[in-house]
């Protein structure tokens, strides 16, 4: 269980003051000055040192990225912050941005250093109508306390922050449909390459990373690189707020080690599994796009990137959705497949025709009304749309079904003989 | 970056030149790859969304869109992999699911079910679901969405390619849908029917509604092809017609140099005119007793008027009245009107019929009524009327000038390549007194007072000497009168001239300075600059701000006068002009005369014939007393046309050569039923120097002939030996006679399709930009000619207080004798409209859709009211296609001293509401 003094978001409950004043008490802004002057490599060498992995889905070192930017352009560069947290079972950002705004704000200066770029944008997700003003308010006080802008903190450099709000579409979040979106245009993703650390924002060099990812960049500067590589497993460092949905007892948002056990995460922070561990069906252990784990594989797994991969799911955004025995596992997929259907921006072919098709052959499926052998299309259609999409979202749409079918194909049998016998009943007792 | 890059293609080891993408690698080396959202073709962008070109990159977790993907050195890709081949055997099947059945197809042979074939896919294992209902309330385009695989082609062809930025993308995911404007029925919409979205989609779902049937059914396929070139403007873009049963059932755009592909409404949609009823398919002659002021004839029947005649009889009474009118009278009483409209080869037979036939020099084309002062100003100032530069050079310069030209109506194709610079960050500079759909792509639109155009260039001029802008080393190297301008100049500085173009002085700077410091910059023009009093010195003007400068003679600079009719160029360079024999060489030098004496065989005028309209006067007077009018119809656009008529009704005997019974033909006494342009083979030269091979697609209808065959006909009756037969043989003498076909054979034409002149050789490409070093003037220097300002002939008084101008339409081409009769085209503007501004309609107390009365000291014509806020108050323009409210009995036959060109853009009109005036009475 992760130490006290080892947490970073030590306002993340919103128990004490999110203003500049409170932040300042918990040690935001200290000594920012210092770290500004140490310079650029030394803060993407102190981040790459730290094993920080990108935590807004895919886990992508940070450092590494950063160190993608170009040292010498004759275009801007930009830093951007995915505030668009749209995930569903995600909101671990959303208590960021209420809470401890100022870690962000911070961390995009130190991020902006480190990555050489002198304007930052965070695209936050329109129906976040007050997470927006709170944060708004911290950059407002950040600059008014010149902390950034002109000569941020005293240091020389120069910074803007600016905020923008999005306007309610998940593609919005994957990083190169934010930034089409955030420069006016629909939320289309664009093909990768090239990457945006080459062609982003306006053309320009541009880093995109989600707000966890900033916000723990001061702490990791502050108390040093190897404090964060010490906390979790090799790979999978430092600490990483999960967020407990579901059939548990007390759904949180909380603070662990990285590589915590699952069922430790369950039982010690959410009160545990609704009518106790073996009333439990299935997790979903990192946000809607991932893999769904049955009972027996949640028993032993680690939360963390690489422990999750090798059970063919993942970490992803670490919102851990319960699911107990009352549930109707098929029925909750098919939800998921219509969520995706719903977010597809539409542009590739396998994503906008086959989500559709995925979410029809589901609802079906739900009711049993299908063949056995439309599991075996059903698979097949969604390893024809995984990878081969301009972004991840169709991915997003296969994963779910695929876990079902790798865990709760007998259920899944089971519901079309069932749908089968009643179908055939009626006339037999005719 | 420019080093080859070597990878390794299904194995084999392979090189990519620098920007190519994996697919194009590929298709070099003959290995197919599926594709619909992609289009190689000119001006289409790789979008890699349709996901059906999928290639496997080792080493990379996801498939890779091979269309828009860039290889890197080493990278090792499988085209053919069974991942790759099931993931784009995936993408066809889900798109099949909701296309029309094969049998129900709107086009059974698009790239989809060509692609579909290879693959051997007929059938999807997924269900389909609803279709979206069909639009069909375009004339010209077939929109049935229910084929539609939203692989965005149209989109770019709409944004990216022609720039109209009319289709849109609506919704997302699956409920994304190809939209127009804001999701407005296709015909009620903004579109221009360019018609670029219908050639780009890969299924069928944006057809030419003349391929499919009511029921959205396939039908009309085409059984054969022919490459040809347009007709209409001089962009001349290049095009293929297809062809069922001797019919034209639709045309598709060509990669000619001057339209890449691209076509505008007209080109595409406006060709059913050759199969119009009202065609002339007999040779005609006028019955006993019919007076020639009785006009009131249908030209569907012109039986009531005229008499059928045989091919024999016709041509015997059409050359019999000349003969005696020659013979009689003296060369001097004869004259004809040679056609733009026509080839090459008939434009130089005609004027060598009238010099070596008629004996004189009496023969003149539509060239005065556009650009002859444009013509005169650049042959005195640079020694040569041609363009420097072609309109794609915009592509190359930095800020582009368009002055007294709406280009996207009519040159749209020429437009597009302006619309496409500004948007990749070019400065354009709009002047127009009138808004126009360009303005809203231009840095700068500048509306000056209509007719102030020596002010405001002389503005421009003034700034750039003053504040020392001008190239000093160019002027001191290839200019000539600078210190004449410059002295001349001194009386016309921005704050005096703001009062008169109606432009801010701090504006007329800023453009003088942008223009004058740019890198590379263009100049083109218009009509809006040639048909005034003084269209000559606005011309002047121009070509003074391209020579202080140095914008000329270099990549992306020039002048550029965009010719009107799609081979005026043509017809001005084979000699169809009173003053000149062809490649422009003067009548009244001794030296040129002997050349073609000796050439023709003939004695020759010595002196320089009479223009377009002085021949109308000229026929008042009495003094010519005979014409052959071949496809021209000033009956329609002189100025003041109701003294045109009477002088052609004053005519002792005219014979007109034509497709239809124009309003001109109408007063002939003998008629000739000729080839419309898809018949015919012949060259034609467009606005920029490019000869370019038109090809007979058609047979002509009933007993219609060549033109070429009916001027050789009449020559050998009035005593001239003449045996061409093929157009070919005409194109060899006019290579004796014109040193600018230098290089240019017909062989060559019809393996090439176009070359630019000046050409060095058989073997070279043409010239495009001329004069980096020098003019073919007397002294080898541009000459400085400055200009004073003229006012219009005619200015507003208290009586006749608007100010009326006059031009075209995107959908009409000059006096509508062939596009009134083009079903779509007609369709969407079918009839006469005086254009005013909200306000001013207003303030006439006429509500949009009512009808007016306008007039001038020439005449009065009725016609509805449009509301149009690019007018400005004060002013009412009038398109001049409509024979039923001709614009031209009103226009004012003032000419400009140089050119002859008459004013056009500029007379006084009274505007009075119909009905008020009746209540009135």
């Amino acid at each position: 269980m992760l130490a006290d003094q080892n947490r970073i978001f030590t306002n993340l409950y919103g128990r004490g003051d999110w203003r500049l004043e409170g932040a300042r008490r918990r040690g935001d802004w200290d000594g920012t000055k210092d770290l500004i002057l140490k310079g650029r490599d030394f803060i993407v060498g102190a981040v790459k040192e730290s094993g920080l992995r990108g935590r807004g889905g895919a886990g992508f070192p940070t450092g590494l990225k950063w160190s993608f930017m170009p040292k010498e352009s004759d275009k801007p560069s930009y830093l951007v912050v995915n505030a668009d947290e749209s995930e569903p079972g995600t909101c671990k950002d959303r208590d960021i941005l209420r809470n401890d705004p100022h870690k962000l704000v911070e961390g995009a200066l130190l991020a902006a250093v480190g990555m050489g770029t002198q304007a930052g944008y965070i695209y936050i997700r329109g129906e976040f109508y007050n997470e927006a003003k709170r944060l708004q308010t911290a950059i407002d006080e950040a600059y008014d306390a010149g902390l950034i802008g002109k000569n941020a903190c005293g240091s020389g450099f120069d910074f803007d922050l600016i905020l923008h709000r999005g306007a309610g579409a998940y593609i919005c979040g994957e990083e190169t449909g934010l930034l089409e979106s955030l420069e006016g245009k629909k939320g289309m993703p664009r093909l990768k390459p090239p990457f945006p650390a080459a062609v982003g924002l306006y053309g320009c060099p541009t880093t995109v990373n989600n707000v966890e990812t900033i916000a723990v960049v001061p702490a990791i500067l502050k108390r040093g690189a190897s404090w964060f590589a010490g906390l979790g497993r090799p790979r999978n460092t430092g600490t990483k707020i999960f967020c407990l949905s579901g059939h548990v007892n007390r759904p949180c948002n909380v603070e662990e080690e990285m590589g915590i056990p699952m069922r430790e995460l369950i039982e010690r922070h959410a009160g545990g599994v609704r009518g106790g561990w073996d009333n439990l069906l299935a997790v979903i252990p990192g946000g809607s796009s991932v893999p769904v784990l049955p009972k027996s594989i949640c028993g032993e797994v680690l939360m963390d990137f690489d422990s999750l991969a090798a059970v063919k799911s993942g970490l992803g955004t670490a919102a851990v959705i319960v699911m107990d025995q009352s549930t109707d596992i098929i029925k909750a997929i098919a939800r998921l497949s219509k969520f995706y259907k719903h977010e597809s921006c539409g542009q590739c072919t396998p994503c906008r025709e086959g989500t559709g098709w995925l979410m029809r052959v589901m609802d079906r499926m739900v009711e049993g009304d299908a063949t056995e052998e439309e599991i075996d299309t059903l698979l097949e259609v969604s390893r024809e749309i995984e990878g081969h999409t301009i972004c991840a979202l169709g991915d997003a749409a296969a994963w779910p079904v695929q876990g079902l079918i790798r865990h709760f194909r007998p259920e899944m049998e089971r519901r079309i003989r069932d749908y089968r016998e009643k179908a055939a009943a009626p006339r037999r007792a005719a | 970056m420019t080093d080859p890059i070597r990878f390794f293609l299904d194995g084999a080891e392979v090189e990519a030149r620098p920007g190519e993408t994996i697919w194009q690698v590929a298709n070099r080396q003959g290995i197919e790859i599926p594709h619909l959202c992609w289009l190689p073709k000119p001006g289409y962008r790789a979008d890699g969304n349709c996901r059906a070109c999928m290639v496997e990159i080792e080493g990379e977790r996801v498939l890779a869109a091979s269309c828009i993907r860039k290889p890197s050195a080493g990278m090792r890709v499988k085209t053919a992999s069974e991942r790759a081949r099931f993931s784009r055997q995936m993408v066809f099947e889900l798109l099949l699911a909701d296309q029309p059945r094969r049998d129900a197809a709107h086009d059974p042979g698009s790239r989809f079910w060509q692609w579909a074939d290879r693959l051997d896919l007929s059938e999807s294992r997924f269900p389909r679901h609803g279709a979206p209902a069909p639009d069909r309330s375009h004339p010209a385009i077939a929109v049935h969405l229910d084929a539609c695989i939203e692989c965005t082609l149209c989109v770019r062809a709409c944004r990216e390619v022609q720039v109209n930025d009319v289709i849109g993308m609506k919704g997302r995911g699956y409920h994304e849908k190809i939209v127009f404007d804001f999701d407005d029925p296709m015909g009620r919409s903004t579109c221009v029917a360019c018609g670029e979205c219908v050639q780009a989609c890969p299924t069928g779902a944006l057809m030419p509604a003349s391929l499919v049937d009511v029921n959205g059914l396939y039908a009309h396929a085409p059984d054969r092809e022919v490459d040809s070139v347009c007709p209409y403007c001089g962009v001349g873009c290049q095009l293929t017609y297809k062809i069922r049963e001797d019919r034209i059932v639709a045309v598709a755009g060509r990669e000619g140099p001057s339209n890449q592909g691209r076509l505008c409404v007209k080109g595409r949609y406006g060709f059913d005119y050759v199969h119009h009823p009202d065609r002339l398919t007999e040779p005609l002659i006028r019955k006993e007793g019919v007076a020639k002021g009785n006009v009131a004839i249908d030209p569907g029947n012109p039986y009531t008027h005229f008499r059928k005649a045989s091919w024999e009889e016709a041509l015997d009474a059409a050359a019999a009245g000349l003969k005696r009118i020659r013979d009689a009278k003296g060369p001097k009483a004869l004259a004809g009107f040679g056609s733009a409209k026509g080839s090459n080869e008939e434009a130089y037979l005609f004027q060598k019929l009238v010099r070596t036939g008629f004996g004189s020099n009496n023969v003149d084309h539509c060239t005065r009524l556009c650009h002859a002062s444009s013509v005169a100003a650049l042959m005195e100032g640079i020694g040569s009327g041609a363009v420097t530069a072609p309109f794609t050079a915009a592509m190359e310069a930095e800020v582009i000038i368009v002055i007294g030209a709406r280009p996207t109506q009519n040159h749209p194709v020429a437009a597009t390549f302006f619309k496409e610079a500004a948007k990749q960050g070019k400065t354009l500079i709009v002047m127009d007194p009138r808004g126009q759909a360009l303005a809203r792509h231009a840095t700068l639109m500048l509306r000056f007072k209509p007719g102030r155009d020596v002010a405001l260039l002389n503005a421009l001029l003034y700034t750039i000497i003053k504040e020392g802008l001008f190239d000093k080393q160019y002027v001191a190297a290839h200019t000539q009168d600078f210190e004449k301008l410059a002295e001349h100049i001194r009386d016309y500085p921005p704050e005096k001239m703001a009062a008169i173009c109606g432009i801010d002085a701090e504006t007329l700077r800023h453009v003088a300075r942008t223009y004058a410091r740019a890198r590379a910059a263009i100049i083109f023009w218009g009509m809006g600059i040639s048909q005034h009093v003084h269209g000559t010195d606005n011309a002047r003007c121009l070509i003074a701000l391209a020579l202080i400068t140095g914008q000329i003679g270099r990549r992306g600079t020039g002048l550029h006068p965009l010719r009107g009719q799609n081979n005026v160029q043509g017809a001005s360079d084979a000699g169809l002009i009173p003053m000149l024999y062809p490649d422009y060489q003067s009548v009244e030098d001794p030296g040129v005369r002997q050349k073609f004496e000796a050439l023709w065989g003939k004695s020759l005028d010595p002196k320089r014939g009479l223009t377009v309209v002085e021949i109308m006067d000229a026929v008042h007077r009495g003094e010519i007393t005979g014409m052959v009018i071949m496809g021209e119809n000033p009956a329609m656009s002189d100025p003041d046309v109701a003294h045109a008529r009477a002088a052609l009704a004053q005519l002792e005997h005219l014979v007109v050569q034509d497709i239809f019974l124009t309003e001109t033909a109408k007063y002939a006494d003998v008629v000739l039923p000729a080839s419309a342009w898809p018949e015919k083979d012949g060259t034609v030269s467009n606005t920029n120097r490019q000869v370019q091979m038109g090809r007979a697609a058609l047979p002509l209808p009933g007993n219609a002939r060549q033109d070429l065959w009916i001027i050789e006909e009449i020559a050998r009756r009035i005593g001239l030996p003449w045996s061409y037969g093929h157009p070919r043989a005409v194109f060899a003498e006019m290579k004796e006679a014109m040193p600018s076909l230098n290089g240019i054979t017909w062989e060559r034409l019809l393996r090439e399709s176009s070359v630019t002149y000046p050409c060095d050789s058989e073997t070279s490409a043409g010239h495009e930009i001329v004069f980096a070093d020098g003019f073919p003037t007397p002294s080898g220097r541009g000459r400085l000619v400055p200009a004073a300002i003229v006012p219009p002939a005619e200015e507003p008084d208290g009586e006749y207080p608007f100010v009326l101008t006059t031009g075209r339409q995107l959908e009409h081409w000059h006096t509508g004798a062939i596009t009134r009769r083009a079903q779509v085209l007609d369709e969407i503007e079918p009839e006469a409209t005086a254009s005013f501004a909200p306000s001013e309609l207003r303030r006439l107390g006429v509500a949009a859709g009512e009808r007016v009365r306008v007039s001038t000291r020439r005449g009065a014509i009725e016609l509805k009211a449009r509301a149009d806020s690019g007018v400005a108050p004060g002013m009412v323009f009038i398109p001049f296609c409509y024979a039923e409210a001709a614009a031209n009995l009103l226009t004012n036959p003032q000419l400009d001293p140089f050119g002859k060109i008459p004013e056009y853009k500029y007379c006084a009109a009274r505007v009075e509401p119909v009905a008020a005036k009746a209540a009135a009475e």
